[in-house]
């Protein structure tokens, strides 16, 4: 009744069928390579997201420097694939580990900064992994860098987002998450509990940085190319948008987001001129009338049901 | 040999002496009352205590788990230390359910790591359960465990109060530091509160520090009360002293 229950085994079936299913449909060629470009764009954007909500939603830091720490990842992976030609899974575990270190190093100094001036010091982080990419002749400047090698396969994606949403929902759910959830709630009672609450805030940055390191690591050997600008400030508004929309502290809402964004953003291709505005008055409707986000109170409760159940059963 | 020690405590914001040059000591097994007019530095004294501020000079002493003097107080290594508190404004978490509000208090005694949180080791189930167990427990006593899954913030005011008290418990602490725990509590709910004070100082082998302005529970439970006016000590004994001192007279009714 542990790790091997039926819950978990269905689970496990549903995302292999999943895998299994959309693999043969790529390989039929019934999903063309422009649908699977979206398809990678939406797993990418998931991983981001998730993370995010993890250091935003969950720990309750306002961070504006996610795409920063995807482009750590991105660059990463692209000098270790092509410019070292080592395999794939080199340049996703480089890109994985330089950007969490890039997350320990950023978050020690920039954690003891609560709100605004968090939001403001992120900001400023990534406009500084910016400029210092800019600046970098080996890895191209504001060229940016090209004939990266087309690693990202349907399995990597497919199997990094999975990865990320189990890992992070399993931290969430274990006492460390919940000491993460109480230091959003209200940190001087955590910290009176006995919640290192400067440890957990490094802690869930660096986590989070690792997994935005490996979606930059699928970005850049999918798209062949990468610069600086690719991952500026308006790429952390994305995500950032991507995980309010979806709902703050909801890691269902977060793909449900990650999804429909994707799609929103996909139909409103064929109306460019009008694009950003629809989309800016969707944002604008959701956060009206459901201003928790789409799963924000409802996925919330979910999870939290759920946890309690099996919590009761376990007590059995 | 106190538990306690308080040596010349003083704290100043800017030019407010908040707390100042306050001696005191308690044994271990008491349950003492710090009482006094509002703004009289007893909140100040208790976030001294936890280690929230530091002092600006003198020093607290803790013989619990072991002895620590107030130059190494942090606020998440009291708990550590065998020091829990509760806090005057409600500080539950309150989008959390009961039992995960009390199973931060627990926190410290949940070590199974950050790797087998991630992948669910076994280790993870084991501890989760025996804390969910133990946080059961607890709750049973304060008469909440028909609520664990409830929001914190669903509760009625007294009931938050109980969890609360109950989440500092879990930390498993020496002394427990309660601040204002009958506020906003009917004169029934006191009542229970006040039995039920004295029954988990027994049954937890608990040092009690209470600050509150009920007097019927003051007086019903506390066998030794400190009494605060501006900042400063100015009565100090047995409950019945305290009703007859005059300078307390004076502080709380004013007089010549």
């Amino acid at each position: 009744m542990k790790l091997f229950n039926l819950k978990n085994a269905f689970s496990l079936s549903v995302v292999l069928v999943i895998y299994a299913a959309a693999g043969l449909l790529i390989n039929s060629g019934f999903i063309d390579s422009y649908l699977f470009l979206n398809i990678v764009l939406i797993g990418i954007n998931i991983i981001l997201a998730v993370s995010l909500n993890l250091i935003t939603g969950f720990t309750g830091q306002f961070s504006l420097g996610h795409a920063a720490f995807m482009s750590i990842g991105a660059y990463a992976s692209a000098v270790i694939t092509a410019k070292l030609s080592l395999p794939f899974w080199a340049g996703v575990a480089a890109a994985a580990f330089f950007a969490a270190v890039a997350g320990l190093v950023i978050g020690i100094p920039t954690l003891r900064l609560k709100g605004d001036y968090l939001a403001i010091a992120t900001l400023g982080f990534g406009e500084i992994i910016k400029i210092i990419g800019l600046n970098i002749d080996y890895i191209g400047g504001a060229t940016g860098l090209n004939d990266i090698p087309q690693y990202t396969t349907w399995t990597w994606l497919y199997f990094s987002v999975v990865a990320t949403v189990l890992l992070v929902s399993n931290f969430v759910r274990s006492y460390n998450g919940r000491a993460c959830i109480a230091i959003r709630e209200d940190e001087i009672a955590a910290e009176a509990m006995g919640v290192n609450t400067t440890y957990y805030k490094v802690l869930v940055f660096t986590i989070g940085a690792l997994f935005a390191g490996v979606a930059g690591a699928l970005y850049a050997n999918y798209f062949y190319f990468i610069k600086p600008d690719s991952f500026g400030f308006m790429k952390s508004i994305d995500i950032l948008v991507i995980v309010v929309f979806g709902g703050m502290g909801s890691i269902s809402g977060s793909i449900a987001g990650a999804v429909l964004l994707s799609i929103i953003s996909l139909f409103l291709q064929s109306i460019p001129e009008l694009r950003m505005v629809v989309y800016s008055v969707i944002l604008f409707l959701i956060m009206v009338y459901r201003p928790n986000g789409l799963l924000g109170k409802a996925g919330f409760k979910f999870f939290k049901k759920r946890g309690a159940r099996n919590a009761y059963s376990q007590s059995r | 040999m106190p538990i306690v020690k308080v040596d010349k405590l003083s704290k100043a914001f800017g030019g407010i002496r908040a707390v100042s040059d306050i001696s005191m000591s308690v044994e271990g097994g008491e349950i003492v009352g710090i009482i006094g007019p509002n703004g009289a530095g007893k909140t100040t004294f208790f976030n001294l205590l936890t280690g929230i501020y530091s002092p600006s000079s003198g020093a607290i002493t803790y013989q619990l788990n072991k002895e620590v003097s107030s130059k190494s107080f942090k606020p998440h290594k009291m708990a550590k230390y065998g020091v829990a508190r509760t806090f005057q404004n409600i500080r539950l978490f309150k989008n959390m359910s009961i039992m995960d509000n009390v199973l931060i208090g627990y926190h410290n005694n949940l070590d199974y790591g950050v790797v087998p949180s991630l992948f669910r080791l076994p280790s993870y189930y084991r501890n989760e359960s025996n804390a969910r167990a133990e946080v059961l427990k607890l709750l049973e006593i304060f008469k909440l465990s028909d609520k664990e899954n409830e929001p914190a913030s669903r509760l009625p005011y007294g009931e938050q109060r109980k969890v609360e008290i109950a989440r500092a418990l879990a930390a498993k602490p020496k002394l427990l530091l309660l601040d204002e725990p009958a506020a906003g509590m009917n004169p029934r709910e006191t009542q229970e509160l006040t039995s039920l004070l004295t029954w988990i100082k027994d049954e937890f082998k608990l040092t009690i520090m209470l600050i509150e302005h009920d007097m019927s529970l003051v007086m019903g439970i506390c066998s030794k009360v400190f009494v605060f006016d501006y900042g400063m000590l100015i009565a100090s004994g047995s409950p019945y002293e305290i009703q007859n001192n005059s300078q307390v007279i004076k502080a709380y009714l004013g007089g010549e």
